[in-house]
């Protein structure tokens, strides 16, 4: 053995290594099949199927109605911007008008669900670098968004808000009064992260320069969201293309140029700031009037395929229906951000050490069962 | 007033006189050491289980939560509840593990933690074993731990755990470099490598502050590199949760994982009674030249608590540091040792070298 | 010279932005007031849950043993996940009409996800979320529950 070293017989190999789909960074049951050489990650693999549930097909025996439910299940920290996809969908095929009042809620509500997002997000990324701290710091200020969830929808999570035609009830009296104490306490508490984690050099190094996607690559892979503003990618659905009351809220696209992990962390961090903007532009102003627009009991889109794309929390969601008449889709697709998003996970993070391809994944804040239906 | 009420020389050798009185020598030693050794190891069991107990609480307070509450007032009695489980747990044997070295390995990394409470003064005659090169034989021994946590690493037939030795290996060979050059600083200043000598050296001024900007310096490399040697805090690099589930230890089960725990945190309490020691005087109360009535209450605080008081600080200030900080990563921890904490440790070293010759310490 | 400078700022830039880090969670280890921890089954005279809470599906009987429910079935065409069943009967009437009456609501709370489908879509109002979260049961088939009350009729007035 010593001798086919010193005389260079002794082959260097690489160490492949599986990272899931039990592991604590993961957030979920990826299985990523790494070859290392040394610390250094050589290939990433990304393996689904872990937590496949079908949901598609599964959609395609229920009415439009309970598929709502499904939606929740695959994002389930934009639930409330994923049901209002598939709303939006049925309502541009049956050519509704739902109500002002219900567009504003609906914005609000899903502004509410990004903050929710951005939030754990933080905490999660905070615990893929190392710091512990910054998980209970965004789950306590997570838990006021939970809560007026609660009051008004009765879930925390898997929302189930948005109905075709409307919302599942009316927005509960003190909504607005809690919303807005919110945002005068999340104002004060979002500097707090920057304190703990943005400004720490430690983590500035961990990040800056670390698993670079450029604008082009982004565009190639279909990076979108966060993670492609990040890289100077203006992909935000809710400019380009405004949908319900976005058009009635003035704010700007956040982007960065950089392409780093650090673009991302900060993109979304100034996605709080932002999404903070656009609630209190509109929660003084919610119009009187229905909670729902007048409704068949039992929906059937006309024949044809219907597709409809909003800004969900990680990147652009679409929903692509095609039905054939009768009250159940003929076929559902959902075309989810992470997906997209996992497919460039090998071009930044090779090259990298094993502790930045934690910070990299981090930062592209995956949800599993977003990309494995 | 000369530490009297609170000496314990008089009394550990007129225990010792009795003992050589009645017995043959052999006999006399046999029975000291066997006593010390008990008391040794019972110290080791109860502040290794509530320093656990107050990481859980201090962390616990810094990210706005309870801790532990539920076993016992105060959830004081956890730690002992959770001993109790991992007494009982199953100790997994590993396919194709090296059988003899995946079970030496714990006890390796707890013996080096507990050979160096030797030669730890407490307080006046609290100190098992006072040798005239006491930090010398201090640093000697708690590197020791490296090897077992090596030796885990390698001999557990998983991946992860080897990455995880490997990072520790590299990170403890070149922060030891930082935590001795930083020690010997202060040997410069004391002149003795004696913890007895350098103890009572202090008792005008803790070296902290007699050897003031150099030492300063010394201090604050000493703690940095001191929780790097711990694997703790924002260099657990061994263990990594977020990167390799557990690092070196994560095939250990039961009592054997619990080896490797209670051995950090004794770790962490050795590197902070050798900060205390070093750098903060022991257990010598805090002393302003000249004040002599201020001099005289301070006298009256026991020196084990002003000792155990120290090293509580140091401590939380390393749990601090823990809870705020994300992790390096491997290379960066490797140029933070070599590109700054090193040069500056040398710098610093030819500074108090000066500092001495010059005679421009308190 | 100029570059030993840069080190030392860069040394002292970092030691001042950890220890800005280290300022907050410093605040919040003294200030054991800014804890949010519930105790949670200690609070339990406490807790008030929202009255929208989503808890699970209970069908409301008024002091006369009455509930509202039809069986109609349409709660049961509307449960995506198949968590309602309805076991109906006919029976005569006093006028002598063959009417269909409830004997079971069954509800699995096992399958249930609340998504308040059948809670909206129940034409006559019979059902409603109730607020009790505490379900774990040592058995699965405790969480098969009958949500009519034995021996409970049909609301006078309901159709």
């Amino acid at each position: 053995m010593v001798e086919e070293i010193t005389k260079g017989k002794l082959e260097e190999q690489e160490f492949s290594i599986n990272m899931g789909p039990q592991h604590p960074s993961t957030h979920g049951v990826l299985r990523m099949m790494l070859k290392l050489k040394g610390e250094t990650v050589k290939e990433v693999k990304p393996q689904l199927g872990y937590i496949h549930r079908g949901i598609e097909k599964m959609c395609e025996k229920l009415t439009y109605q309970q598929i709502i439910h499904l939606t929740d299940r695959l994002d389930y920290m934009s639930a409330n911007i994923l049901n209002e996809a598939v709303c939006l969908t049925v309502e541009d095929a049956l050519q509704v008008e739902v109500p002002e009042r219900v567009q504003y809620i609906r914005t609000i509500m899903g502004e509410l669900n990004r903050i929710a997002s951005h939030q754990l997000w933080w905490c999660a990324f905070g615990m893929d670098l190392g710091a512990l701290t910054t998980f209970f710091y965004g789950l306590r200020d997570r838990e006021k968004i939970l809560d007026i969830f609660e009051e008004t929808i009765g879930a925390r999570l898997l929302l189930s808000y948005n109905v075709p035609g409307g919302l599942m009830n009316d927005i509960h009296p003190n909504f607005q009064k809690k919303v807005k104490e919110f945002i005068t306490y999340f104002r004060k508490k979002l500097p707090e992260y920057d304190a703990l984690l943005t400004g720490n050099p430690i983590m500035q190094q961990r990040t800056k320069g670390i698993g670079m996607l450029t604008k082009e690559q982004a565009i190639a892979y279909g990076v979108s969201g966060p993670s492609g503003r990040g890289s100077g990618f203006s992909c935000d659905v809710r400019i380009h293309q405004p949908y319900s009351a976005y058009s009635k809220a003035d704010f700007k696209e956040i982007l960065y140029h950089e392409g780093d992990t650090f673009a991302r962390y900060k993109v979304r961090i100034d996605e709080m700031w932002e999404s903070m903007n656009i609630i209190e532009q509109l929660i003084d102003n919610i119009p009187e009037g229905n909670y729902t627009a007048k409704m068949k009991p039992v929906i059937k889109l006309p024949v044809g395929e219907y597709y409809t794309r909003v800004e969900a929390v990680r990147g652009e969601f679409g929903v692509y229906i095609v039905s054939d008449g009768n009250k159940t889709p003929y076929r559902v697709k959902f075309r989810s951000p992470n997906f997209s998003n996992l497919s460039a996970l090998d071009l930044m993070a090779r090259e990298q050490k094993i502790a930045d391809l934690i910070a990299i994944g981090g930062s592209m804040d995956y949800v599993i069962p977003d990309m494995d239906r | 007033m000369e530490f009297n009420i609170y000496d314990l020389t008089s009394f550990t050798s007129s225990f010792d006189q009795l003992l050589m009185e009645n017995l043959s020598p052999f006999w006399a030693v046999a029975i000291e050491m066997i006593l010390i050794g008990v008391a040794i190891l019972a110290f080791y069991a109860v502040v290794g289980l509530y320093l656990v107990y107050a990481e859980r609480k201090v962390c616990a307070f810094m990210q706005c939560r309870v801790g532990p509450n539920r076993v016992g007032p105060y959830g004081f009695f956890q730690t002992i509840a959770d001993l109790i489980k991992l007494l009982m747990k199953e100790l997994i044997p590993i396919k194709n593990a090296d059988k003899l070295l995946f079970n030496i390995a714990p006890y390796i990394v707890i013996i080096a933690s507990f050979m160096a409470i030797a030669a730890i003064p407490f307080a006046k005659g609290l100190h098992a074993i006072d040798f005239n090169i006491g930090i010398f034989y201090i640093m000697a021994v708690s590197s020791l731990g490296v090897i077992g946590i090596l030796i885990a690493g390698w001999s557990s037939n998983n991946k992860y755990s080897l990455i995880g030795a490997m990072r520790s290996g590299a990170q403890i060979v070149s922060y030891e470099l930082s935590v001795g050059l930083s020690l010997i600083t202060i040997v410069i200043l004391s002149g003795s490598l004696q913890l007895s000598t350098i103890v009572e050296g202090q008792r005008d001024g803790w070296f902290l502050f007699t050897g003031h900007i150099p030492a300063l310096i010394a201090f604050l490399v000493f703690l940095v590199a001191a929780t790097a040697e711990t694997n703790r805090g924002p260099f657990d690099l061994a263990e990594a949760e977020s990167e390799l589930t557990a690092g070196f230890h994560t095939e250990y089960s039961g009592i054997k994982f619990a080896f490797f725990f209670l051995a950090e945190y004794m770790n962490m309490f050795i590197v902070a009674s050798i900060a205390v020691t070093m750098f903060l005087g022991g257990w010598m109360p805090f002393h302003v030249g000249g004040w002599e009535a201020f001099n005289n209450i301070m006298d009256y605080i026991p020196p084990f608590f002003w000792y155990a008081g120290k090293t509580a600080f140091i401590i939380w200030v390393m749990m601090w540091f823990k809870w705020t900080f994300p992790r390096l990563r491997i290379d960066q921890l490797l140029t933070l040792e070599w590109k700054y904490l090193l040069p500056i440790n040398l710098v610093n070293i030819i500074i108090m070298a000066f500092v001495v010759l010059m005679g421009w310490h308190f | 010279m100029r570059s030993i400078i840069n080190y030392l700022k860069e040394i002292f830039g970092a030691v001042a932005a950890l220890f800005k880090g280290m300022r907050v969670t410093g605040y919040y280890f003294f200030h054991p007031k800014e804890i949010v921890t519930q105790q949670y089954p200690e609070n339990r005279a406490t807790l008030t849950m929202f009255d929208r809470f989503k808890g699970e599906v209970i069908m409301p009987h008024n002091e006369n043993n009455e509930h509202k429910c039809t069986a109609c079935g349409i709660c049961e065409m509307n449960c995506p996940n198949g968590s309602i069943e309805i076991i109906s009967e006919m029976k005569v009437n006093e006028e002598g009409k063959k009417k269909k009456v409830l004997s079971k609501h069954i509800y699995h709370l096992g399958m249930c996800t609340f998504c308040n489908l059948c809670v909206k879509t129940c034409p006559s109002n019979a059902l409603a979320m109730g607020q009790d979260f505490e379900h774990a049961v040592f058995d699965r088939s405790k969480l098969n529950k009958v949500l009519n009350k034995p021996g409970s009729v049909l609301m006078k007035g309901t159709e």
